[in-house]
């Protein structure tokens, strides 16, 4: 099976085309929303940091805000800088030419000599943009070129029975047409780490595994703060899960069944192809921005309670096992997967199903968060400003 | 009669509720392939979790095969209420594992 793609000169292929208007820090970030409200076709990504940060900070915001300009789905970017911040325009510019050869154009406002003539300046770079990338035709791709990002939020006690069975599946059938599919949260790991870990393709995946939870409760730990009177949430609980071991063995069901090939740090790329793992906090909002600044072209998000997250660079299918949540919020919610509590389904016919869902948003059918033009982002951050 | 409560693995010691569930009512799930059959002795809401044992403090909640939490209260009587109102987490062991 095949689907429809743009193909890009780094050999990667997008599902969407969209023109990126990219800040380097908090204050070229309104500039860039406006430099996007003039050009259709393009989109930005807020950036709340990219200053004053300790270099752990500042390490994460090259990875992700070069992972944004990368990402399949984006035709080029538009990079606007301040021109005296920490995340400086020219750094971030050589992160992103490393990771791709994509059209690049850079504008500084310091340099052009206040906001208006950056805005005329990147408004030209971006009419063009869009006008090149409009002349990009999709092509027939192999499904092999798929990266899914698997996120889930708002779980209640449907989210491991159904939902994130359902996806599993799903993850398990995009491994073997040869594509990827990562699963991040760290934080709903814990607990069901040991279950994860013997999926581990090789010893030294094992220990990762097991070592990203043991750092991260010893991150928080360093803070005071213990990661179980945070986990499960209120919502969580209400929902019917009621220990973070209940949670996250849940949770990880979501990423199927296939041996485990590489863990990544936040926000990176991978190396390999297959079932990956992403050390991500569980705030979901965070993992999803980690999971498109590392490549995934589409994410498919669980819900039990319902949310609405979306992202502007990769579309989310909302998937819910809830079927009050589904009638309650089907403005939000894309796929119900409830019928394999009532048996009117196997989780592997709804797997199927949402596989077919899937293949259709890759093809161009627009999600329930993408249409709102929801554009959610949240990046981690190790420590305090400077 | 309809199955009503989903158990994931012979070993567990809790059902999950498909529907809201009063006191009284029938819960009927499905064990080896059997059908049984147990009594819930409150309400609960649905999603939730039916104790299909008696259960004493301290003693393991097991839900997916695995231990989900510990009994935080003297005791439970089966058809009871599981919820994190008397089960808590435990705390994790990285060094054996790793």
């Amino acid at each position: 099976m095949n689907f429809l793609g743009y193909k890009r000169p780094d050999g990667k292929v997008g599902i969407r085309n969209k023109v990126l208007i990219l800040p380097t820090c908090a204050c070229s970030s309104e500039t860039c929303r406006i430099v996007s409200e003039q050009v259709k076709g393009t989109v930005y990504v807020s950036n709340q940091a990219g200053c004053s940060e300790v270099e752990q900070n500042l390490k994460i915001c090259y990875d992700m805000y070069s992972g944004f300009a990368a990402n399949p789905n984006i035709y080029g970017t538009v990079l606007l800088g301040l021109g005296c911040e920490g995340c400086t325009p020219q750094n971030m510019a050589e992160e992103i030419r490393k990771k791709t050869n994509k059209p690049l154009e850079i504008v500084i406002i310091q340099d052009e000599g206040g906001t208006v003539n950056a805005i005329n300046k990147a408004v030209k770079y971006a009419r063009k943009m869009v006008q090149d990338a409009s002349l990009v035709q999709k092509e027939e791709c192999p499904l092999s070129e798929l990266f899914l990002g698997i996120e889930c939020g708002g779980s209640d006690a449907t989210s491991g029975l159904a939902s994130n069975p359902v996806v599993g599946k799903v993850s398990d059938m995009i491994v073997d047409e040869g594509g990827s599919a990562v699963m991040s949260e760290t934080t709903e790991f814990i607990g069901a780490e040991h279950v994860l870990a013997k999926r581990a393709a090789t010893p030294e995946i094992k220990k990762q595994i097991i070592t990203i939870c043991k750092n991260l409760e010893e991150h928080l730990a360093n803070v005071h703060q213990n990661l179980r009177t945070g986990q499960p949430t209120p919502g969580n609980k209400e929902g019917g899960v009621s220990t973070i071991e209940e949670k996250s063995l849940g949770c990880i069901y979501k990423g199927g069944t296939k041996p485990i090939v590489e863990v990544l740090d936040y926000a990176q790329m991978p190396t390999k192809k297959g079932a990956l793992i992403m050390d991500t906090p569980g705030f979901d909002v965070a993992s999803v921005t980690a999971m498109v600044a590392g490549g995934c072209q589409v994410i498919i998000f669980t819900t039990g309670r319902g949310t609405p997250t979306g992202n502007i660079i990769a579309p989310v299918i909302k998937v819910t096992g809830n079927s009050k949540t589904f009638k309650n919020m089907k403005d939000n919610i894309d796929f119900d997967a409830s019928v394999v509590l009532n048996g009117e389904k196997t989780i592997e016919e709804r797997g199927k199903d949402l596989f077919n869902e899937l293949i259709e948003v890759a093809n161009g059918k627009v999600t329930k968060a993408e249409a709102f033009g929801f554009n959610e982002c949240s990046m981690n951050r190790i420590c305090k400003f400077i | 009669m309809n199955i009503n409560a989903i158990m994931l693995r012979p070993e567990d010691n809790v059902a999950t509720v498909v529907n809201d569930v009063k006191a009284g009512d029938t819960v009927s799930f499905s064990k080896n392939g059997e059908q049984c059959v147990i009594k819930a002795a409150e309400s609960i809401p649905a999603y939730h979790k039916i104790a299909v044992s008696d259960l004493k403090k301290g003693d393991h909640i097991i839900k997916y095969g695995q231990i989900i939490g510990g009994l935080t209260v003297d005791e439970v009587k089966k058809g009871c209420w599981i919820s994190h109102k008397n089960i808590m987490s435990l705390p994790r062991n990285y060094e054996d594992e790793l």
